[in-house]
């Protein structure tokens, strides 16, 4: 016997966007009172000067909640059109069961199926490729895609190297068939010989350890090989969205924005120069009062780039992601 | 042929000049890259992958930090370039 299928989508694109800012701003100096460390000295190494960083009971999927609601209050698609959450996070505090249930639920998406991807900071460009596929290919016809992360519950805040680089926040999009392209192809990869220059330390299971045995542990947080992954990112990352412009059929000048991970200024001041992205594409900057919000740093930053009249809806716009693990995604967008 | 130290320091400071904004008569062989010219780690990355690809040598993150000078350079270069 033959199968029968769904009706495929020529196409896909993101029809809004919605962001969750925690309240509290934190600037470098509340952060210097734990580190020795300087404004200055921060600025220049990260770009940063506040970051947002949420309330003890605001979580993962409250952050989530809160920046798919907008989204879908912007798309004007009813909850119940909803097909398919996901959830990009590598910060929600359970390993069973994921955040994106629990989401679905809360946005009264009652017939879509749910799930997390943790592909660290890369996760919002995996999870939107993978919205593209499932729309395009009939799984679903609308998604929600959404980065949420409460970095501060894993940085050591007395961590020299890592205290002041992290953020709290969500951003979300909601994505739908459409009759033409929206999302070009992902460029997307791993390099896991290098899974311990980012890692969350100690482990689970070491924890469990510690806690039958009594023996002591430092507190879980993560670990990065700070000059080890700049390195990476500056030299890796630039075949990688040239690969993603080449496939779209993008040249750099015809881009509305460039939009990469929020992970350090100096990151994108070289990945911006290497391109030889001209003066009329709109840089995302948003890690200058957001700091690096992992998956939720790309929606966030596209957020920002719109709600400045930076970027007109209908630009191509370059969104790459990278992080731990090693992973990367890349890929051209139209702008919603 | 294997270039001499004087090209390897004329490259170098080219770089150190593009990457850091330094001038590049001030980078001289017993300049410390952190003490004397101000390269904070993230610039001094910087200054080794451009090397890497104007000199056609490799520069490993471990050797990187042994790298306290530009004489510690331009001679790790030059041996690099000798065996490459």
């Amino acid at each position: 016997m033959k199968l029968a299928s769904t009706p495929t989508s020529p196409g896909a694109r993101i029809l809004a966007v919605g962001e969750h800012r925690p309240t509290r701003i934190v600037t470098n100096a509340e952060i210097c009172e734990q580190i020795d460390s300087t404004d200055e000295w921060i600025r220049e190494r990260s770009g940063i000067i506040t970051r947002r960083i949420a309330a003890p009971d605001e979580s993962v999927v409250d952050m989530a909640t809160s920046a798919a609601s907008k989204a879908l209050a912007a798309s004007g698609v009813p909850a119940t059109d909803i097909d398919l959450v996901l959830l990009a996070t590598c910060t929600h505090p359970y390993q069973t069961p994921g955040g994106s249930s629990e989401v679905q639920d809360r946005l009264g998406a009652a017939n879509a199926g749910a799930m997390d991807i943790n592909a660290a900071c890369a996760g919002f460009a995996y999870a939107l490729s993978l919205a593209n596929d499932a729309i395009r290919a009939g799984s679903a016809r609308n998604v929600v895609v959404i980065g949420s992360e409460k970095m501060s519950d894993f940085i050591d805040p007395r961590d020299r190297g890592m205290a002041f680089l992290f953020g709290d926040g969500a951003g979300a999009a909601v994505v739908s068939a459409s009759p033409t392209t929206g999302i070009g192809p992902v460029v997307w990869g791993s390099d896991g010989s290098h899974i311990m220059t980012i890692t969350q330390e100690p482990t689970y299971t070491q924890v469990q350890h510690a806690l039958a045995t009594g023996e002591s542990l430092p507190p879980v947080a993560l670990k990065m090989a700070g000059q080890t992954v700049f390195r990476w990112a500056v030299t890796k990352m630039l075949p990688v969205a040239r690969r993603a412009l080449e496939l779209a059929g993008v040249a750099p000048s015809e881009l509305g924005a460039f939009i990469p991970h929020q992970a350090n200024m100096r990151i994108v001041e070289s990945l911006v120069k290497s391109l030889k992205l001209p003066d009329t594409v709109a840089i995302a900057r948003d890690m200058e009062t957001q700091g690096n919000t992992s998956s939720a740093s790309i929606p966030l930053a596209l957020s920002t780039l719109l709600a400045r009249g930076e970027v007109e809806s209908g630009q191509p716009a370059l969104l790459i992601g990278f992080g731990a693990g090693l992973t990367y995604a890349a890929q051209v967008i139209e702008v919603p | 042929m294997a270039l001499s130290q004087q090209e390897i320091l004329a490259g170098l400071a080219e770089i150190v000049n593009e990457v850091a904004g330094i001038p590049a008569s001030d980078v001289q062989m017993d300049k410390s890259f952190t003490d004397d010219l101000d390269v904070d780690s993230l610039s001094m990355v910087e200054v080794v992958v451009a090397a890497e690809e104007k000199f056609g040598v490799r520069i490993p993150d471990d050797d990187v930090k042994n790298l306290k000078t530009v004489g510690d350079a331009v001679t790790y270069i030059e041996k690099a370039g000798v065996t490459a």
